[in-house]
């Protein structure tokens, strides 16, 4: 058990936590607030895995835009503060398929690996994973950014008041 | 040192727990929240594989978690405008409630008693255009 | 050239009738001209084929061959022809003659009689062709030609019957005629078949030569022929639906139902009359029939109120006596008394209708005294009813006089069944003539419009007087050996001392009538029948015989064909349908599956395959 073992097992478990609040939890917001939590722990699990290029952009772009459009979207929902009794249907398919594909992932990937130990590499720093991108996955970088475009785009269109049918006329 | 069967298992876990929370959460945004746990736990994956796997080009997983967080944030963005849409039209974000064929619709409308445009008709602000082939170009 | 004039008898009048449609509907006065142009052209060319034609002229073209028929069916060798062309002699030229006469007279008539209808030019088109195709049956030379202008007669009868469209039972009048004259047309035209196909061509002159057919065959086409003419003629059994045919405008009751359309069968049998005589079971049949006819039609006319009904069953009684001197083997003597009937019975149709238009109802009950405010016509109704009863010296007693003296001068069960039935119409047609005379000219108005009879406008008054031309002089025609002899009686027509015998009893029906009239002037002179009346009313409720034999069933049967189509071919296409629809809607529900039902399928399907992977794989230790 090295440390970064321990690490990783704390930070683990409240990443796993925190996402158990999130798809459990009876009050909206609340649910958002884990979800921050959740990628944040995740961040930090990068961190100990020597990625830092991918922790901070997690960090950056997961909890800086991505979770604050989703509260977004909650108070524009009109999502109701407090608990709500209403957020889940009937649990079992979930329970079934979900638990069935988490565990089942679990053990096979316990399976392969046992305790099995690898060397912490160099780590993944702006540096190289910059100079990745730019000699190997150049073409999928720009088509990445027309994508942005595309979605960018279309969300605008989608948005749009006047695209709407006109309602209780 | 250590051992990639932790991370690896943290990734699983995460993975099933998203997989419920899809399965599982009635609101469209609490559901989006799900699928973004799905994701997250493929980036752990992805981040992890670089240390346990010898690949010919180096840092690859990292690339690709950047990748995927590039391809989440575009698809929460057009997410949430699709939510923001049905919101609009239906003053409510519950998935189960979204009504599959026009003969649905006519039913909910008669029992709460509000106006429903033609059929093959909701992109389009004039009515009247009942042709589900008919393109408008919105100006 | 006299073959040209032939053609040119129908061929006019058909080219008024084409013009004629093009018309405008509301067009009178080009419809008229058109009308009358062409009725008048025909009875020209008649009058001057009169003069020219001697003996027998033909003319054909050949238009059709059907080669293939010609060698499976009796032997034939060669091609087989149906040709085009007339067969002229000198009594189809007076028949044309006569028929010209009445349609011209119609015509003008019409012009008076239709001068508020807004569909003149059809109804003028209509009558010029009806002339064309009654002239193409005179003049055919081919059966397929005269059977053609029989059906085109059929037709037209149909659209003028039905052409005042504001009257309810017209319709119906119109469709029965129609059908009842089908159903004689289909034994007549299996008849021409059978005659064309067994004589190998369908020329007159062919089909008539001696020695071409076998007797069975010639019965059998007798047999059929006369389905045609009972239909068309209106005898017993197909005669219902001439007195439903009076729904239609007087003038076409003239033109059709008198003088013309229903002496088209005496007139076919006639042609064919050598035919007829080979065949001795034809000519019995003909005379039952002309003897059942002759009264049944005597007794329905003595107790109708409707003056144009009375004329209706006068006339198929009055045809009835033609079929009988056919029966009897007198062709030249039906031939003579189907003119002077043209003659009279036109005549009288015309006179009811001008007592018609001036007292606006049919009714005689609703007429009386008309003798001092329509004089004119009350002269010339006396000699058409006279001429009907067959008073001497006018036409209807020299034609009526030559049926019975042929009949009574042979042997034989049938010269005797005509002669006895015959007598006994004589005293019947007396009667209800003299009633029809009383109740319409005589005594007290019976009504406020009667009182105001007025005599009609000339064009309505000059083709009565016309008519009473003939009515009282074409018997004399008689005299001369020269018409006998174009009528084909080459021993001339005479009048001998039995001809006493039939006055007498018409004299004393005369009296009888007269005299119950006299006693009480205002009530019918036939409610001395007593409980009679309503028997004859209904002339022996045959229609109604008719109606449950036939027309129930046949109604029934096309009930149940419409519903086992509606229900049983549509029901099986719609039904495809339907069931089609159904299962794409059963489909279309458990395919549509919301957002959360979608998504556990496929997060369901996507664990279960990876389950899968796992396993066959082999990952799984």
């Amino acid at each position: 058990m090295t440390t970064a073992d321990v690490l990783m097992l704390a930070l683990g478990a409240v990443a796993v936590g925190a996402a158990a609040a999130v798809v459990t939890t009876r009050q909206i917001v609340r649910a958002g607030l884990w979800l921050v939590v959740a990628l944040g722990s995740l961040a930090g699990l990068y961190l100990v895995l020597s990625a830092e290029l991918v922790a901070w952009v997690q960090v950056l772009i997961y909890v800086g835009a991505v979770v604050v459009l989703l509260l977004f979207a909650v108070m524009l929902t009109r999502a109701p503060i407090g608990v709500s009794e209403d957020l889940d249907r009937s649990r079992w398919p979930g329970l079934l398929i979900g638990g069935g594909a988490g565990l089942g992932l679990a053990a096979l990937l316990i399976d392969a690996y046992q305790w099995s130990t690898v060397d912490l590499a160099d780590g993944a720093g702006a540096e190289e994973v910059g100079a990745a991108i730019f000699r190997s996955w150049v073409l999928p970088f720009e088509v990445l950014s027309v994508l942005l475009l595309a979605a960018l785009v279309g969300a605008i269109v989608i948005s749009r008041p006047d695209v709407s049918a006109r309602v209780g006329r | 040192m250590m051992h990639p069967v932790i991370p690896y298992v943290i990734a699983a876990l995460l993975f099933g727990l998203g997989v419920y929370g899809v399965l599982t959460r009635r609101n469209a945004v609490l559901l989006l929240m799900a699928v973004e746990l799905i994701l997250n736990a493929v980036n752990l994956v992805l981040v992890t594989a670089d240390t346990t796997v010898r690949a010919a080009l180096p840092h690859t997983g990292g690339v690709f978690a950047l990748f995927v967080i590039v391809l989440a944030a575009a698809e929460v963005g057009v997410g949430l405008a699709i939510v923001l849409q049905l919101y609009r039209l239906r003053q409510s974000v519950q998935v189960d409630e979204v009504p599959l064929s026009y003969e649905e619709r006519l039913g909910e409308a008669a029992g709460s008693g509000e106006a429903v445009p033609l059929d093959g008709d909701t992109w389009s602000s004039n009515a009247r255009t009942a042709s589900p082939w008919s393109v408008e170009v919105i100006p | 050239m006299t073959g040209m004039l032939g053609a040119a008898l129908p061929l006019v009048p058909f080219a008024m009738a084409l013009l004629g449609f093009l018309l405008p509907h509301a067009s009178r006065l080009w419809a008229g001209l058109l009308g009358i142009v062409g009725a008048g052209v025909a009875l020209v060319v008649a009058i001057v084929l009169a003069f020219t034609v001697d003996g027998v002229v033909e003319t054909s073209h050949a238009v059709a061959t059907f080669g293939e028929l010609a060698s499976r069916t009796g032997g034939l060798s060669g091609d087989f022809e149906v040709t085009v062309g007339v067969r002229l002699d000198s009594a189809a030229v007076y028949v044309a003659i006569a028929v010209g006469v009445v349609a011209l007279a119609v015509q003008v008539f019409s012009t008076a009689y239709l001068r508020s209808d807004d569909r003149y030019a059809p109804y003028a088109a209509q009558i010029s062709l009806f002339t064309a195709a009654m002239l193409i049956v005179v003049v055919a030379g081919d059966l397929i030609m005269l059977l053609i202008g029989w059906e085109v007669m059929g037709i037209c009868s149909y659209l003028l019957i039905a052409h005042d469209r504001r009257l309810p039972e017209a319709p119906a009048a119109a469709v029965k005629a129609f059908l009842v004259t089908r159903v004689g047309d289909v034994g007549f035209l299996l008849g021409i078949v059978i005659l064309g196909v067994r004589a190998g061509s369908f020329r007159l002159a062919d089909v008539l030569a001696p020695g071409v057919l076998d007797p069975t065959t010639i019965t059998v086409v007798c047999l059929l022929l006369l389905c045609g003419v009972a239909g068309k003629s209106a005898q017993f059994p197909l005669h219902t639906w001439l007195p439903d045919a009076m729904a239609g405008p007087t003038p076409i009751s003239a033109l059709i139902h008198a003088a013309t359309m229903v002496a088209a069968g005496i007139y076919v049998v006639a042609r064919l009359f050598p035919l007829f005589v080979a065949s001795p079971t034809a000519l019995n049949v003909l005379a039952v029939i002309a003897a059942v006819t002759m009264l049944l039609g005597a007794l329905a006319a003595t107790v109708q109120d409707d003056i144009k009904r009375v004329l209706a069953w006068s006339t198929v009684s009055q045809i009835a006596y033609m079929t009988g001197a056919l029966a009897v083997g007198a062709p030249a003597a039906a031939l003579f008394h189907l003119l002077t009937h043209a003659a009279f019975k036109a005549l009288l149709f015309l006179a009811a209708g001008s007592v018609i238009h001036a007292v606006g109802t049919n009714l005689m009950s609703r007429m009386g005294g008309l003798r001092r405010s329509m004089p004119v016509t009350f002269w010339c109704t006396t000699i058409g009813l006279a001429s009907l009863v067959g008073l001497p010296p006018l036409a209807g007693f020299f034609s009526k006089e030559e049926i019975l003296h042929v009949a009574v001068a042979g042997s034989g069960w049938r010269n005797l069944l005509v002669y006895g039935v015959g007598l006994a119409t004589v005293f019947i047609t007396a009667g209800y003539a003299t009633r029809v005379w009383l109740r319409t000219f005589f005594g007290q108005p019976r009504s406020p419009e009667a009182s105001h009879g007025h005599e009609p406008s000339r064009p309505m008054a000059w083709p009565v007087v016309a008519l009473a031309v003939p009515s009282a002089l074409l018997g004399f025609a008689a005299l001369s050996p020269a018409f006998a002899e174009a009528l084909g009686a080459p021993e001339g027509f005479t009048i001998g001392a039995e001809a006493a015998v039939p006055l007498v009893w018409a004299a004393l029906a005369i009296a009888g009538v007269w005299w119950a009239w006299r006693v009480r002037p205002a009530d019918d002179p036939a409610r001395v029948l007593g409980p009679l009346r309503p028997l004859f009313g209904n002339a022996f409720y045959l229609d109604a015989v008719q109606h449950a034999l036939v027309v129930r069933p046949v109604t029934a049967l096309a009930r149940a064909v419409r519903r086992a189509d509606e229900s049983g071919v549509d029901g099986v296409v719609e039904a495809t349908g339907q069931g089609t629809l159904s299962l794409g809607g059963v489909v279309a529900r458990a395919h549509r599956a919301g957002l959360p039902r979608a998504v556990t399928a496929v997060l369901g399907g996507a664990a279960v395959l990876g389950l899968a992977a796992v396993a066959i794989g082999g990952v799984w230790p």
